[in-house]
């Protein structure tokens, strides 16, 4: 597994391209997840993001949900790009990369490292806005997209669920 | 000492980044060391939504820290 968490972009086809091959031999096909900046929210524009992070935890608990997917699903190997810093809408924020033998193992894997990533990475995001500047403070759970209702990890405090 | 982190929008709440705190006698939970916290800075944060790690690793309020351990508060996190 890869894990990186920088302030600098990232090109999602060259990091494909330079994962090492020997740990993905063998695969037929990937799966890819890009996230990139919003250019709205639910109250006002987005002129600019400000991502903060906790170092040495973030990269922490990115290792820990990247072993988790490969003990859980049936896949060679994963990437995993978080960026932090000033982003202005349209950046890249986040990409995780999913090879497996069989596609449906990849997006199995993909979807639950950017669902748990959502709900478990140590970042923060600052919303610079004409009106003003704001925490993010939704549900993460929340902007899934996920049709299931959802419950937050049980060390959150605000531990509710949604259907 | 116990070392003591904020993050985002509980960072500028308690006004630090970081403070030392003595381990008192008998030992302290996460959640002791939050109002320990909070009178330093003289801020109460109670009623925020607030989540802990101990070493670098999600923890429950109710877990107890140890002398030399980084105790860590924070917003739910928004990442992704």
């Amino acid at each position: 597994m890869i894990v990186k968490v920088q302030q600098e972009d990232f090109n999602p086809m060259a990091e494909m391209a330079a994962f090492p091959v020997d740990a993905i031999a063998g695969a037929g096909g990937s799966v890819t997840f890009i996230g990139t900046v919003r250019d709205y929210s639910e109250t006002a524009d987005i002129l600019a993001m400000e991502i903060e992070h906790y170092p040495g935890m973030t990269e922490r608990e990115l290792e820990r949900i990247s072993a988790e997917a490969a003990r859980h699903y049936d896949i060679l190997d994963s990437l995993i790009i978080h960026r932090y810093g000033h982003l202005a809408p349209q950046d890249n924020i986040v990409m995780v990369a999913v090879w497996s033998r069989h596609r449906a193992a990849a997006f199995d894997a993909c979807r639950f490292l950017i669902d748990v990533l959502k709900t478990s990475a140590t970042f923060w995001k600052k919303e610079i806005t004409p009106e003003g500047v704001r925490w993010v403070t939704d549900c993460p759970g929340c902007r899934t997209g996920s049709r299931d209702g959802h419950a937050h990890a049980p060390h959150v405090s605000h531990s509710h669920t949604h259907s | 000492m116990i070392y003591v982190k904020f993050f985002a929008s509980v960072r500028e709440r308690i006004g630090v980044g970081e403070m030392s705190l003595p381990v008192p006698d008998g030992g302290v939970t996460v959640a002791e060391v939050l109002v320990l916290a909070e009178g330093v800075a003289g801020v109460a944060l109670q009623g925020a939504h607030l989540l802990a790690a101990v070493n670098l690793q999600h923890v429950p309020f109710s877990d107890v820290v140890r002398d030399g351990d980084e105790v860590a508060f924070f917003p739910p996190v928004t990442g992704g």
